[in-house]
């Protein structure tokens, strides 16, 4: 079976240059940017606080809250600053994602909010997103039990392939894309998985496969930006 | 934690300290805090800017549309100006529709660039009554610790300066993004927006967040060079005329150096 030649030349399992920066936005208790090639996310971390409106509140634990949204520069055709349907969507992805590795039982009543915003968007968005909010989540000192990384999985034509570009998104040749979002902790939970298009269930598991190894890359990434944070405080 | 307004015994330190002349980081009454910019913040911006007050930040972008011009002005592009203060860059923002905040800072600064003359509408028009370029600038504050309005204007003055028109395929009707095809039709009247803060009987420029609780009225003064193109008055004390005469020469002073301040940056980031 023939490989597709990825249009930037790319490995079916390289990643675009990735990198983590945390603590960017001073006012926040957490911040991180994670960018994907020409893909930028920021997010910040306010909390835990008390949470309002008051019957949103959960006596026995705290709650986080995720909202993503897009610059409306971000992409080709300004979008409108509302949040869309899209948008509300994605929000909740990148709360249960994230969800899983809280310890956040000691904090009842409270509400821990994580604002994502897309700066640049060259695909895979809401993994950049995700990403970036689980950096922050740890940079604001809030009890996690393990990291989530997130990768833009998916199929072009017959080959899988990791972290799709805009252009991939686009693919028309064969079979066409398939997108596969998914994230994964260390322990290699899935927390997060999406996927639009057409594929086997023997591909879709080598697709989980190959996330696995690469999430393990930007875990690293994800690591090496809050120590390397720690270090410059000290 | 819950963030509050500055407690009242740092608003009377800050009150006690004006007083005397002086503010907690040592700057002058009159003093900018250190401005950076940073250009290209979104390749997908027609022209996109990055700017820092001190710890405030804003983005800045242009993006550019082809549409149908206003009834009244059917040989004239559209401009629109609106600010999203997010949530990401303060504790104090809540989620939700746009409040009267970020609708003041939008419309204080599209009159700030619209009616200095900055931009010649008249050539953003590609076929009179039926098609023109529509610009859309949009600021979004990153991180809010104070004077947001003079950093949003400073993004949107720049932002437009370097923004580029995008080929536009007429027979396809298409706008191909991504294929800079000219410069804005600029003017020399560059707009540069000054806000000045009243602190009882002291007027201060670029307050910090603390700074800014403490203001009991502020006025914006948006100006190209010697002339005055937009002025809003903000809170609810009144300024005497006195000070607005003070303030406007505070204005013109401020005009000069954050005019040659950006001219120097741009030119070495081009």
């Amino acid at each position: 079976m023939a490989e597709v030649k990825r249009p930037d030349g790319r490995k079916k399992d390289e990643l675009r240059d990735f990198s983590g920066e945390v603590g960017i936005i001073p006012n926040a208790d957490g911040s991180a940017k994670y960018k994907s090639g020409d893909t930028i996310a920021v997010a910040a971390v306010y909390g835990p606080k008390k949470m309002h409106p008051q019957h949103q509140q959960d006596p026995e634990k705290g709650v986080l809250r995720c909202t993503y949204n897009m610059n409306s520069f971000s992409v080709d055709d300004r979008i409108r600053p509302a949040p869309s349907r899209r948008s509300k969507e994605i929000s909740q992805i990148v709360e249960w994602a994230l969800e899983p590795v809280l310890l956040i039982d000691d904090f009842p009543n409270t509400v821990i909010d994580v604002h994502v915003n897309i700066i640049q968007a060259d695909a895979g968005t809401r993994c950049a997103a995700i990403n970036a909010a689980s950096m922050a989540l740890a940079h604001a000192g809030i009890p996690m039990k393990d990291m989530v990384s997130s990768i833009a999985a998916g199929k072009l034509d017959k080959t899988v392939v990791m972290d799709l570009n805009k252009e991939e998104e686009d693919f028309e040749e064969g079979e066409g894309p398939t997108d596969i979002p998914i994230s994964l902790t260390q322990k290699g939970e899935i927390t997060h998985l999406q996927l639009d298009g057409k594929i086997s269930k023997e591909q879709l598991k080598e697709a989980i496969e190959m996330s696995k190894k690469v999430c393990k890359d930007i875990y690293k990434e994800q690591r090496r930006a809050l120590k390397d944070f720690v270090k410059q405080e000290e | 934690m819950d963030e509050e307004k500055t407690p009242k015994i740092t608003a009377e330190r800050i009150k006690k300290y004006l007083e005397n002349g002086k503010r907690f980081d040592e700057r002058k009454l009159d003093e900018f805090r250190e401005l950076t910019i940073e250009t290209g913040v979104s390749k997908k911006a027609e022209g996109s800017v990055k700017v820092k007050l001190g710890k405030t930040e804003v983005i800045v972008g242009v993006k550019m549309a082809v549409g149908e011009p206003y009834p009244d002005s059917g040989d004239k592009g559209n401009l629109m100006v609106t600010a999203e203060l997010l949530p990401l860059s303060s504790g104090r923002i809540e989620l939700g529709p746009p409040k009267i905040d970020s609708i003041e800072l939008g419309r204080v600064i599209d009159r700030g660039i619209r009616e200095s003359g900055f931009l010649d509408m008249e050539k953003l028009c590609i076929k009179e009554n039926e098609k023109v370029w529509t610009l859309f600038v949009d600021i979004y504050s990153i991180n809010d610790d104070g004077n947001l309005l003079d950093a949003a204007g400073i993004g949107a003055y720049t932002a437009l300066k370097l923004a580029k028109i995008p080929k536009y395929d007429e027979k396809e009707d298409k706008v191909l993004y991504g294929e800079p095809d000219k410069d804005l039709p600029l003017t020399d009247k560059n707009p540069i927006v000054t806000t000045i803060y009243k602190i009882e009987n002291s007027l201060v420029v670029d307050p910090t967040r603390e700074e800014e609780d403490v203001a009991e009225a502020r006025i914006t003064i948006g100006s190209s060079d010697k002339s005055i193109s937009s002025i809003q008055k903000g809170g609810s004390e009144p300024f005497t005329t006195e000070e607005i005469s003070n303030a406007l020469d505070i204005a013109e002073n401020k005009w000069t150096e954050l005019f040659k301040n950006l001219d120097k940056q741009l030119k070495k980031q081009k």
